[in-house]
């Protein structure tokens, strides 16, 4: 690792203050640091989240639940009362990770492969920042890319309860990255089909989410043909590969939400 | 360079560290606790499994700075006095070991499973071990080892 500074600072104002160009924010760490041990980023200084207390909890507030920030992902895998969310948070890395990643630094960091922003984008969730609110289909914005902007913090993510959900990965066996993730979930507003670890970002399959509107079965995905143009290739699995998945895992999704 | 002060094994310790020391760095070279192991480096090994306030978590994926006021177990802190902890009882009773290098990281990822976790079966305990690898393939008897352990642990 390049040398760096480390500050800790205990209020959501004073990190705001320290942010510049040369400056990252430390969640968990999951991701960042060995990303800093293969010099991939060279920051002058780390400003850690992990003293503000009021960026950690799962709190149900009637038909929504808030996820602060700092939140690992083994306290959602436990807490969250959306069972699709809390399974997903349950299969993401391994124990260990889950004890120190966070949902905040998953989706601030926007990995094509992560778990977490199919949740977002599937269940239609906010992302409260410091400085407002941002629609999950408006958050993320390409490959490691996101709305946020400069010295713009996430304090929590609010996902509205879905009627019904469920979210299905093809994982890669050592990672346990998603190859191909599918969360497909029936919300208040509409069905909503989200597919991550297939391209640059997540996106949403609409043509998936309108034959599952006019009839919620996995037959009804039975002729849709999904493209391979835009899906990453990889040697775990080329993009035609990945653009069957997509529907293989829509239909399991489908099923498991029928029971 | 910045102070570090943390509890290890129930003491407290503190030193000047530059803020890019791995936590377990810390723990091998300025403790000289080398039980705690570094195998890949990348985070995938295991082999540098210690408790942080109570959860396991991978050591070289964390910098000491971070275990600021944090309680840290590493494998020397499981024994008391010359009474091993079950679980170290167990790997040593069913043969849970081979080369030995995993076998620390693999006893406090076991530990933190076992103390989470009711009705632990052997797809669990593999499902639980995913952050552990044990490049001698002695899978069969660690999870053995487990199993034993987890009865003993809950009794």
């Amino acid at each position: 690792m390049y040398e760096f500074d480390y500050k800790r600072p205990g209020t959501i104002d004073e990190v705001a203050g320290l942010l510049n160009d040369d400056t990252v924010l430390l969640a968990g760490g999951q991701t960042l640091i060995p990303t800093l041990k293969q010099r991939l980023a060279q920051p002058e200084t780390l400003v850690d989240l992990s003293a503000i207390e009021s960026l950690r909890g799962v709190c149900p507030d009637g038909d929504q639940l808030a996820i602060g920030a700092m939140t690992t992902h083994a306290e959602v895998a436990n807490k969250a009362t959306i069972p699709a969310l809390a399974s997903l948070a349950g299969g993401i890395g391994d124990a260990q990770v889950r004890n120190r990643g966070t949902i905040g630094g998953s989706i601030a960091n926007n990995d094509p492969a992560a778990d977490y922003p199919a949740a977002v984008v599937g269940l239609n969730a906010v992302v409260n920042t410091n400085r407002r609110t941002i629609a999950a289909d408006d958050f993320f914005t390409d490959l490691f890319e996101t709305a946020l902007e400069e010295g713009e913090i996430i304090t929590n993510v609010t996902f509205p309860k879905p009627e019904a959900a469920a979210y299905i990965k093809f994982d890669n066996p050592a990672s346990r990255y998603a190859i191909v993730g599918v969360m497909v979930a029936k919300t208040s507003a509409g069905i909503r089909v989200a597919v991550t670890g297939a391209g640059p970002c997540v996106f949403r399959q609409a043509e998936m989410e309108a034959a599952l509107s006019a009839s919620f079965t996995p037959q009804a995905l039975e002729n849709i043909a999904v493209s391979a143009d835009g899906l990453n290739s990889d040697i775990h699995a080329s993009a035609e590969y990945r653009a069957n998945l997509i529907k293989v895992l829509a239909k399991r999704a489908v099923v498991q939400i029928n029971g | 360079m910045p102070t570090v002060s943390m509890t290890v094994n129930g003491k407290q310790v503190s030193a000047d560290v530059s803020s890019n020391t791995l936590l377990v760095t810390f723990i091998r070279e300025n403790l000289r606790l080398t039980g705690t192991h570094v195998g890949c480096d990348t985070s995938q090994c295991g082999a540098c499994v210690v408790h942080v306030n109570g959860n396991s978590a991978k050591s070289c994926t964390m910098l000491a700075v971070q275990a600021e006021g944090a309680e840290i177990t590493t494998i020397e802190g499981l024994a008391k006095g010359n009474d091993l902890h079950p679980m170290q009882k167990s790997f040593q009773e069913n043969h849970g070991l081979q080369c030995g290098f995993c076998t620390t990281g693999m006893i406090m990822s076991a530990v933190d499973l076992v103390n989470k976790s009711d009705d632990l079966d052997d797809t669990s305990i593999r499902e639980g071990l995913e952050g552990n690898i044990c490049r001698c393939t002695g899978y069969q008897n660690i999870v053995k080892s487990i199993q034993a352990a987890a009865k003993e642990m809950e009794a």
